[in-house]
């Protein structure tokens, strides 16, 4: 019998060790899967290298985990935003290692990895400072039909930490609104993907049609209490 | 003196909407950009693409509405028109990378005659870096254009030769919308497409430093 719904957010977290490669869904405090975060920060395992849209938002969440100086790389698009102060004062003391990647290129080094592609061409910032690699070196490009690209590889996670909305025993998963963002294809690209959900259902109740995420991608499923989704990201005027 | 008006900024977001057509995918870039929302003509249907894996994105919700389930690329509460739809970032990114969106609209530092685009960094010393998805905006349209002010706050073109800002992309921008003139980029340099009234050209070139052809 395949069950994969585990009874608290430590069980679903045990066995993360140090060093891993985290991938934390969520874009902005959309679909960020605090709950997990937090229990990761519980849980104490260091020197890790988070994978997640941004960089924190607040005190709370991935900031939080920043803050415990449990992450020792990360690797994202837009750290900086209106409430980033945790990361911005760990990067300028240099106290954590930042690599920029571009958000469609983040996206689809995940998806590479998930669907075991071994690197692929994207055009997107070919002759830009970020087709370069981190030691300055030019990444490989190429002219394919009239156009040029760079090589980028994919980016494997080691634990994928996702926020969805419904699931079920087998590890189906569906997700809320704009929420959903990261977590489909980071479920993906990770060894072990671990999810929250608001409601667990019976198996055979989640429509087929209508399933985003199915339970192949996924290995653990937690069920938390529905809180709604703080604002976070933007200077706020009100 | 000068005898010609700047288009304010709601002037620009109306003349950039009036070249979007009925049926477009479009993506509206942070800042500027979203204004041009406001002014789609009535009766056209436009769907605008939100990177964050939304299309058919509708208008701020009403106080007391906001649900942060359903936000824009800029993080703020947004709303979901009648046909729109959720997708996961690699779905709403190949939309992009694919050529699926009609026209992408975005702001910018600097601009190059022939489309180089410098919208993501000043490269100041000390500073964090962000992207986002500005580079992938940049090349993955079917249209880059750009909306910004002529000039900087000193007086400097932002239309320029050969950007001094890092790059975001090479010969992607289109189009430049500025609040005194509309300018095609093309492999030859700078074409005008229209400017305020009152401006003449020799005036245009003079701001700009580089030739515009007509």
């Amino acid at each position: 019998m395949i069950n994969k719904i585990c009874k608290s957010i430590p069980d679903a977290l045990s066995g993360i060790k140090d060093g891993s490669t985290v991938l934390i869904g969520g874009f902005g405090t959309a679909g960020i899967p605090n709950e997990l975060i937090d229990g990761l920060i519980q849980h104490g395992a260091r020197e890790l290298t988070v994978v997640n849209n941004n960089a924190g938002n607040g005190d709370t969440g991935l900031a939080a985990l920043l803050k415990a100086g449990q992450v020792r790389k990360i690797i994202c698009s837009f750290p900086r935003q209106a409430d980033s102060y945790v990361f911005d004062e760990l990067y300028r003391s240099g106290k954590i290692e930042l690599e920029l990647v571009p958000q469609g290129n983040l996206a689809e080094r995940l998806r590479a990895a998930g669907a075991g592609v071994g690197a692929f061409y994207t055009p997107t910032g070919f002759g830009t400072e970020l087709a370069l690699n981190s030691d300055g070196t030019p990444k490989e490009t190429r002219h394919i039909n009239g156009k040029d690209y760079v090589l980028e590889y994919p980016i494997y996670g080691d634990v994928a930490l996702i926020k969805a909305e419904t699931g079920d025993r087998w590890g189906n998963l569906t997700f809320r609104k704009a929420a959903r963002n990261f977590g489909p294809v980071m479920a993906t690209a990770a060894k072990c993907t671990i999810a929250t959900v608001h409601e667990v259902v019976e198996l055979g109740k989640m429509d087929p049609e209508s399933i985003v995420t199915p339970g192949i991608f996924v290995s653990r499923i937690v069920e938390i209490e529905r809180v709604a989704t703080q604002a976070g990201g933007f200077k706020q005027t009100a | 003196m000068s005898n010609y008006t700047k288009r304010t900024k709601q002037e620009l977001a109306q003349r950039v909407a009036k070249d979007i057509f009925d049926g477009a995918y479009v993506n509206l870039g942070i800042g500027q950009p979203t204004l041009v929302a406001n002014y789609l003509p009535e009766g056209m249907e436009v769907v605008l693409h939100s990177e964050n894996g939304i299309l058919g994105m509708g208008e701020a919700p009403l106080t007391g509405e906001e649900d942060y389930d359903l936000i824009n690329a800029g993080k703020q509460p947004v709303t979901l028109l009648a046909g729109g739809a959720y997708f996961h970032h690699a779905d709403s990114f190949a939309m992009m990378r694919g050529g699926h969106l009609d026209i992408s609209v975005l702001g910018a530092f600097q601009v190059s005659a022939t489309g180089d685009l410098a919208n993501w960094s000043t490269g100041e010393a000390g500073a964090i870096p962000a992207v986002g998805g500005a580079m992938d905006l940049a090349v993955g349209a079917k249209q880059t254009w750009v909306m910004m002010d002529l000039l900087t706050k000193k007086g400097d073109s932002k239309v320029v030769q050969e950007c001094s800002y890092p790059l975001t992309g090479l010969g992607c921008v289109k189009r430049i919308y500025s609040d005194l003139a509309t300018l095609e980029c093309t492999t030859e340099g700078l074409k005008l497409i229209d400017k305020v009234d009152g401006l003449s050209k020799e005036e245009l070139e003079r701001l700009i430093g580089l030739p515009v052809h007509a």
